[in-house]
C-alpha cells in the first residue's frame, strides 16, 4: 500500500514543484511562460507554509500563504502590464529581445 | 484513503507543472497551470485547510489565471520563436546558459531532497486544543495581522494604478 504522507513528503513535493518552476524560468523563451513558472514557485512555497501549519496546529502559515496569494495577484497584474508594454514596443515576447540596457 | 488521494494529487501537480514548463504554446501552459492549482487545492483539503483550498480556486484559478489567459489571447502569441538571432553574442543568450540553468534547477531539487532526508520523519498529529477553523483564521487575520492586511490593500491599489499606467498606450 502507499506510504502515509507526513510533513517530509509534503516538503519534498514542494521542493520538486519549486525546482520545476526554477527550471521553467531558465528554460523558456517566452515572458508569459516565465511569469507562469514564477507562479508555480510561489505555489510550492504556499504548500510548504500550509503543510508546516498542519504540523504545528496553527493558522499563521495559512495567513502568510494568504498574503503570498495577494502579492502574487499584484505581481501578475504589474508583470502582465509590463509584458503588454514590451510587446507593443518590439512585437515579440522573447526576453533576449530586451537586452538594450544590458550592453 | 488519504494516502491514495495525496499521491494522486501530488502526481497530478508534478505532471501538470512539468507540462506547464515544457509547453511551447503559452495558452496550454495557462490551462495546465489551472490543473496544477486544482491539484494543490486538493492537497490543501487533505491538510485540513479548506480556506486555503477555496482561496486557491477562487483567487488563483479564477482571477489570476483569467488575467494570464486574457493577456495570452490579447497578444495572440501561439508559440515561441526559434533559436537564432546570430547577431547577439551566443554566450549570453544562447542555449548553453539556458541548459546550464536547467542543470542548476535539477541540482537545486537534489539538494533540497537531500536536505529533507536528514530530518527525521514527522507524521501529522492533531495537537490538543489547536483551532485551525476558518473562524480562527479570521480572528487572527483581523486582530494580530490587521496592519499587514491593510498594507496589502495599499499594495493592491498601487499595483492596480501601476498596471493601468504601464499598459496605457502612449500618444
Amino acid at each position: 500500500m502507499l506510504p502515509e504522507p507526513s510533513l517530509n513528503t509534503y516538503l519534498a513535493l514542494s521542493a520538486v514543484l519549486f525546482s520545476i518552476g526554477t527550471a521553467g524560468v531558465f528554460l523558456r523563451r517566452n515572458l508569459i511562460t516565465i511569469l507562469l513558472s514564477v507562479e508555480v514557485m510561489l505555489n510550492a512555497v504556499n504548500l510548504t507554509f500550509v503543510a508546516v501549519d498542519r504540523f504545528l496546529g496553527t493558522v499563521d502559515g495559512q495567513i502568510i500563504a494568504f498574503f503570498v496569494i495577494t502579492v502574487a495577484a499584484a505581481e501578475a497584474a504589474v508583470g502582465l502590464a509590463i509584458v503588454i508594454a514590451l510587446f507593443r514596443h518590439r512585437q515579440t515576447l522573447t526576453p533576449d529581445a530586451f537586452t538594450t540596457l544590458k550592453w | 484513503m488519504d494516502a491514495l488521494f495525496f499521491w494522486f494529487f501530488a502526481l497530478v501537480a508534478i505532471v501538470s507543472s512539468v507540462l506547464v514548463v515544457g509547453q511551447r504554446n503559452p495558452m496550454y501552459s495557462v490551462l495546465l497551470l489551472i490543473v496544477s492549482f486544482a491539484a494543490l487545492s486538493g492537497l490543501y483539503v487533505l491538510l485540513n485547510a479548506p480556506f486555503m483550498a477555496v482561496l486557491q480556486i477562487i483567487v488563483y484559478a479564477g482571477a489570476i489565471m483569467v488575467l494570464f489567459l486574457f493577456v495570452v489571447m490579447l497578444l495572440n502569441v501561439t508559440s515561441e520563436e526559434e533559436e537564432g538571432n546570430e547577431s547577439k553574442p551566443r554566450f549570453v543568450i544562447g542555449p548553453g546558459p539556458r541548459r546550464f540553468g536547467a542543470v542548476l534547477a535539477v541540482v537545486l531539487a537534489v539538494q533540497l531532497i537531500w536536505a529533507l532526508r536528514t530530518i527525521a520523519d514527522a507524521p501529522f498529529v492533531d495537537a490538543a486544543g489547536s483551532d485551525t477553523s476558518v473562524r480562527a483564521i479570521g480572528l487572527r487575520l483581523f486582530r494580530d495581522y490587521a496592519f499587514a492586511f491593510e498594507a496589502t490593500s495599499i499594495l493592491i491599489l498601487v499595483a492596480m494604478v501601476g498596471a493601468v499606467i504601464i499598459a496605457r498606450k502612449e500618444r
